[in-house]
Parts: C-alpha cells; structure tokens; sequence
C-alpha cells in the first residue's frame, strides 16, 4: 500500500476499532517488553498459541503481543480484554488451567492475580490495583493496550489524527502556539519549555533543518523512554514529524543506546510501516510535505545525552561536548538548525495537537504543566513504570503507588534526577513533583529515575557510586570535570575505607561549588549534585564515618568487623548457608562464629541475616 | 569492492574480512558512519584489533587517528579479544542497592575475572555496564542474549556454568 488518503486512513481506523470493540472476541494482552521478555513472557505467549489451538478457540480469542506494561517486577504479565483482569508471574505450565478458568469458565484464577501487599487480598483488576490506580496515562496511554508492531492498532487508538490536523489545517506558528500554551517542558530532566525550542527553529534560517530524538537513555535507573519505544513507536514518530513541520525539517534521526535492541528493532518495523502507508517519507499525505526518520545508534557514552555532545556522535566524533552558544536551534548537527526532544517529549505532542494546549495544561502545577513518567526501582514494593500528574506528593509515589519499603523496612531516601540530582530524605517527601519545586529540594526532576533507598543503603556510599559513574562517564575535554570528579571520587572512598577526616568534607564542599562553576557542560556542572544533597540531609553519616569510624547503615565493609553479637543472634544458620568461603561455623542452636582468616568481606552474610546481628 | 591490502591477522580469516569489506562498501559515502561501520565489524570479528581499526580508516577514507580516538572514547568498542560469553553486569543505581557488587565479587572469586577483562581461556569476558534499564529486575546480569533478573552471589556461578 502506499500513499493513503485522509478518508482511507479514517476507514482503516473505523474497521480496526470495529474488531478490536467486538464484543465475542477476548484479547489476550500478553507483555512483551524487556522486562516480561526476560522472566519468560515469550513460553508464556507460546503455550497460549498452543492452549488455544488445541482448544480450538481461535476465533474468540485472539493473543495480542504488548509493549512494556510498566508493572515489570511482576512479570511475565497478561491482561485480559475486555475486563483488564490483571495476572502475574505467569509460566508457561499455567496456561492451560488459566484458559480453562478464564475464557471457558469465565472465572479468574486466583492465585495467578495481585497480591495488594498492604491488605495480603487478591485483586483482579489491572485499575483496582493501587499501582495504576493512582496513574494518569498520557505519553503512556497505549501501553499495554497495542501490539507496537502493528501500525493499524496504533491508527485504531487515535493515531496519526494528529499528523492530518497539523498537515492540513496547521501552519507553523500554530504548532509552535499550541506547544506554548501546553506548557509542556523538556521531559528529558531539563524543562526547557519545549514550544520555545521549536520557536527558536523555527524562526533560524536555513534550508536544511533536523529534528533529533534524544533516546540515550543513560540514568541508572531510568527506563522510561525505553518502555516508550518498546509500547509505542509510532507515537514517538508521529510527534516527530509534528516538529519537524513546526520548524520545516525534512529529516530526523532518533539517538538510541544500542543496548536497547528490542527499542530499536520496535522502531525500525514502526518506521517501514509508516512509510509503507506514507505517513512518513516523501509527500505525506499528499500534503508535499517530507519527512525522513532515520535510527542512530548509540556506542556506550553517557555523555552523548547532553545535546550538542549527541550531535557530535551523530556526525561521527567523539561525543564531546562544545560550549554553547551557538544553541543548536541555530547551528546544531552538521552545523544546520535543529531541535532535540527526548522520548516522552515526543510521546506527549501527539495528544496536544488533537485536543489542545489548555487540555494538556489542565493538570499540573503553576509552572510544571501535565503528566510525568517515573521509573520507579529500588526497594520499594511495586517496582515499574508510572505516569502522574505534576504536582502529585513525592510520597503519594513512594507509598500509594509505590507500595511503600519492601521487607518491611524503613525509608530512608528517594534518588531523583541520577548522577545529576540528589536524594530527597523522609521530611522532604510531601514535595509536589514539579521542576522548580524538586530543584528547591536540592535534587533534580531529571529525565524519570526514581530510586527508593531503605534504612540499609549507606548514603556516603551512594555519594561515591555516583561520582564513580561521573568520573568513568567525563568525556575528559574540560579539567574541572576531569580532574575535579577524580579527586571528589578519591576522598569519597578515603572516607568509606574509615581514613576520612574533617577536612575531607569541607573539601568536598568546596570542591563541589568550583566544578558546578567551572565545567563546560550539564554532565560537569551537575555533578557534584549527589554529593552535596547527600552532605546537606545525611551529614551525620559522614561524620559517623569520618569521626567514629563506623557505618551506621553497615554497608562499608572496610568499617566494619565482621564478628557476631551473641544477643541478637537468633541461631538460624542462614549466614552460614550463605557463606561463599566456608569462613562462618555454625551447629544448630549454637550461636555463629566468623573466622576473620577466611572471611572474604562479601557481605553475603550480612544481607542474610534477618536479626542485624552481624556488626 | 574495497580493495586496500588485508593486513594479516590471527583472528581475522578470509571470510571476516569479506563481510568487513561489505560493511565498508555500504557506509564509505555516508557520513558519520564510522561508529555504525565500527559496531558492524566489531560484531564480525568480536573485538576491534588495530590492524583491523587501519583498514577501517582506509576504507572510510579517515585520518587513523580519528576512527582510533573514536574506537577508543565509546564503551561498546573493545581495542582487546573478548571471551566467547560476554557477560554484562548492570552497575546501575538500583542494581546497585540491590547487590551487584556482591555478585561481582562472586564471579571473580570463581573465575579470576575483574571488570574489562577476560578469562585465560577466553571463555568469559565481564563488563560492567551502566543501566540496562531492567531495574524491575534488579540485579541484573546478561550472557550473551540471556538476560538473567533478580541474580544473587548465591545462585550466580550455577547461571555462569550453562555457557561452556
């Protein structure tokens, strides 16, 4: 097929609602992000085609391959539709008992459903859960709810409406005001109002112009734009294309981390397809309008997110960095006028275009506008992927949608922003989600990461992986990060081995304030972010350190002794079941004893014992 | 055809450097390409040997100096051989708090294998990555294609001893 008309891509849509709103047909959403992919979602999907097959009911029930669900701990995941009933931990020995109970008895199976971890009751359905209960999906409105890989199911839930409305009846300035009056920001971490970027572009001259998607995804702890990709690539292309007839571009290329494979191998169909109905190409719509969209992948730089470092890498370079200006929306790649938007940027314009700026500005707060999607990992008990509302309480996403602390322990600190921002500690949670409002705090709303730490995590630790992360990821051109990151990380691990003195964190300090003057780019300049709100909420951790060498959260193994408190120690021998070097000698109800000779310090008996009575 | 004189090389045979030449001949007049002809012969020959990193320079038509520093500055080339099992360990935030480092050490206790390196009979290389963006799974480590979730020091050497 080739060239669609507006009516031909209407009545594709009519038809493929018509079959998915069926009423006879149930559709089985099976996950198949990253995530269920690696816990086995792919048997699962298997055993169902057989279930089925043998069952002969392939005529009621069709089984629909998903992008990442956001639930990603639970997985493999099945949503079953119409209805949402939700199930977990699925394998591929379920099936059968699954499609008896399900489909021809219409009853769920209980024990494959949600455990609420708070009530110990079952839930069934996917909304009742408290994990999406408390959601606004937007830039994650098909997640789960299509197969990414077929273009028709994207066009069924509204998709490229937006592309007819902006071709055909927009200009530009119209595009641009809209975007305005959103209020949406730079979702990569930034919040650069993004209509003013596309502004800036729009109005520089030039014949060429590029529009680039930033999905470098490079925060530990961030997988958001990945699970964009993997559920919807062709939202992500149809807000592309907006941009690019906002600031009249006819080319666009999207920077993926190469090790998001299935990311990249989601977007490549995405891209044949959409230009198979010529939604992308050449004459879109017979518009004249053109527009190529090209995957660039990455080769394992953290750098190559910050903006003008990820152009140099498209062009073929060492991903450095270069002062600005010239911002890149007046000499970007290959010195030509360009825009660069990450994933879920892109994702939210769709959405804008067909139902307005002030919709999308309805929810939020006063200058953070909108919905945002976290990542949310660590030891909290519902681990995935999550869109709120701005504005909506730090706790909210740690304890309502959250969860609350897995293993019943006790929150001690939740890592916005990544290696850019801070920990935000238990008194600072009622903070509302929002740029200026988390920056307040001293972390950063960053691109999406969002790490909770229980009372076991070691902040002065944490303050060093991250400057660990920095010195390894400095590109090395500008001496304040090169050189400032390095003598940061080795007076943090001076601290962490027990040799730390006073100065050492007045140094760090002072050294923190330089770098954040000094560096070239956003990498540098923020780099020193972790550290600083590690020392401004946990000071007496690193005075503990420092002062009486110890670690109050037992994670230093330098600081600690690896002997056995006799009163705490309940006498359960699982230190010495765990044990990798025979070094713990145990006899039932006989206290344990550590031979300090063989003890390797691995921590494998500390993070056993239930009883903290390893000291 | 790209026709500059094959280096010899020892972990080069005659049908790489065909597949070598194919990469080079559809990216030699695209530009910017080098990183995708870099990835595309590294996965040809496994790791990128500076005879192998030349003959790439030549081809492209690019200062020597230029693709090395770009083969060196990115963390997804390796300028030395890698095992027959690459194993990727995620040091990311959350597998972090989760205990990768204890799993880490555990490989290197069985093993003799540090970060970046490989063992003597080449059978595992470990890397360690930043994010995978699995963090649901956290900790986590990949083999090859495998993707191993909630890993721990206990049962990691049991995963390891599948790929022979």
């Amino acid at each position: 097929m080739s060239q669609l008309t507006v009516s031909e891509l209407n009545k594709i849509r009519e038809e493929i609602k018509v079959s998915i709103d069926h009423p006879g047909i149930i559709r089985l959403m099976i996950c198949g992000g990253t995530g269920c992919h690696a816990t086995g979602s792919i048997k699962v999907k298997d055993a169902l085609y057989e279930e089925i097959k043998k069952r002969n009911l392939s005529d009621k029930v069709k089984i629909v391959e998903t992008g990442c669900n956001g639930f990603c701990a639970l997985g493999p995941l099945l949503v079953v539709q119409p209805g949402g009933i939700f199930y977990i931990k699925l394998k591929a020995e379920d099936i059968p008992e699954l499609i008896e109970q399900q489909i021809i008895n219409n009853t769920p199976v209980d024990r494959l459903l949600f455990k609420d971890p708070a009530s110990k009751k079952r839930v069934a359905v996917q909304d009742d859960i408290a994990f999406f209960a408390h959601q606004m999906p937007r830039a994650l409105r098909n997640k789960g709810r299509i197969n990414p890989e077929e273009i028709d199911e994207y066009i069924a839930r509204d998709g490229y409406i937006a592309i007819v409305k902006v071709l055909k009846e927009m200009e530009p300035t119209d595009i641009v005001e809209q975007m305005m009056t959103s209020g949406l920001r730079g979702r990569g971490g930034a919040g650069f109002p993004t209509g003013m970027k596309w502004d800036f572009a729009r109005q520089s001259d030039g014949e060429k112009k590029y529009v680039l998607c930033n999905a470098d995804e490079g925060d530990p702890g961030a997988f958001m734009d990945r699970s964009i990709l993997e559920a919807d690539p062709h939202c992500v292309l149809e807000g592309m294309t907006i941009a690019a007839k906002a600031i009249n571009a006819d080319k666009g290329y999207i920077y993926c981390r190469t090790e998001y494979q299935l990311a990249i191998k989601r977007l490549g169909i995405a891209i044949k397809q959409a230009k198979e109905y010529g939604l992308l190409g050449k004459n879109i719509l017979n518009t004249g309008f053109d527009f190529d969209v090209e995957i660039y992948q990455g080769a394992g730089a953290f750098v190559c997110g910050e903006e003008t470092a990820l152009m140099r890498s498209i062009e073929g370079k060492r991903g450095m960095p270069r002062p600005r200006p010239p911002f890149p929306a007046h000499k970007g790649l290959w010195e030509k006028p360009s825009i660069l938007n990450n994933v879920e940027t892109f994702s939210n314009v769709p959405q804008i275009m067909i139902k307005g700026g002030e919709w999308y500005a309805s929810v939020g707060t006063e200058k953070s506008k909108g919905t945002k999607v976290f990542a949310l990992s660590g030891d909290v008990n519902n681990i995935g992927l999550v869109e709120i509302p701005m504005g909506t309480t730090l706790r909210s996403l740690v304890f309502d949608i959250g969860g609350g602390i897995a293993k019943k322990r006790k929150f001690k600190a939740v890592q916005l922003g990544g290696p850019s921002g801070g920990c935000v500690p238990e008194h600072l949670l009622d903070t509302p989600v929002g740029y200026e409002e988390i920056a307040k705090i001293g972390a950063i709303m960053g691109s999406g990461g969002a790490i909770v730490m229980d009372d076991r995590t070691c902040m002065v630790d944490m303050a060093r992986f991250f400057m660990d992360f920095i010195q390894d990821e400095s590109c090395g051109k500008c001496t304040p990060c090169r050189e400032g990151t390095l003598r940061m990380l080795q007076i943090l691990e001076k601290i962490c081995e027990g040799k730390g003195e006073q100065k050492d964190i007045k140094n760090l300090e002072e050294l923190s304030h330089i770098i954040h003057q000094s560096a070239l780019c956003g990498l540098g300049q923020t780099a020193a972010n972790p550290v600083l709100s590690a020392l401004k909420y946990f000071r007496d951790e690193f005075d503990a350190h420092v002062n009486e060498k110890i670690c109050p959260a037992k994670r230093c193994s330098a600081l600690l002794k690896f002997e056995i408190d006799p009163d705490l120690c309940k006498k359960c021998g699982l230190c010495f079941k765990s044990c990798p070097a025979d070094a713990i000698t145990w006899k039932k109800k006989e206290v344990a004893v550590i031979d300090k000779g063989k003890c390797i310090k691995c921590m494998s008996c500390f993070d056993k014992c239930k009883f903290g009575s390893i000291f | 055809m790209t026709c500059f004189t094959k280096p010899h090389h020892e972990d080069i045979d005659h049908n790489m450097w065909q597949e070598i030449d194919i990469v080079i001949e559809n990216n030699k007049n695209t530009p910017g390409a080098v990183i995708t002809v870099l990835r595309e012969c590294q996965a040809i020959v496994n790791y990128l040997p500076k005879e192998l990193i030349d003959y790439i320079a030549d081809g492209m038509n690019l200062p020597k100096s230029e693709v090395f520093g770009v083969a060196s500055f990115y963390s997804l080339f390796s300028l030395k051989p890698k095992g027959r099992h690459t194993i990727k360990v995620c040091t990311g935030t959350a597998c972090y708090v989760k205990g990768i480092r204890e799993v880490i050490n555990r490989i290197d206790g069985e093993y003799h294998l540090k970060e970046g390196g490989t063992t003597d009979d080449r059978r595992f290389s470990l890397e360690g990555v930043r994010c995978l963006g699995a963090c649901g799974l956290a900790p986590v480590m990949v083999v090859g294609e495998d993707t191993h979730g909630e890993i721990a020091a206990e049962n990691v050497i049991k995963s390891l001893e599948n790929y022979k």
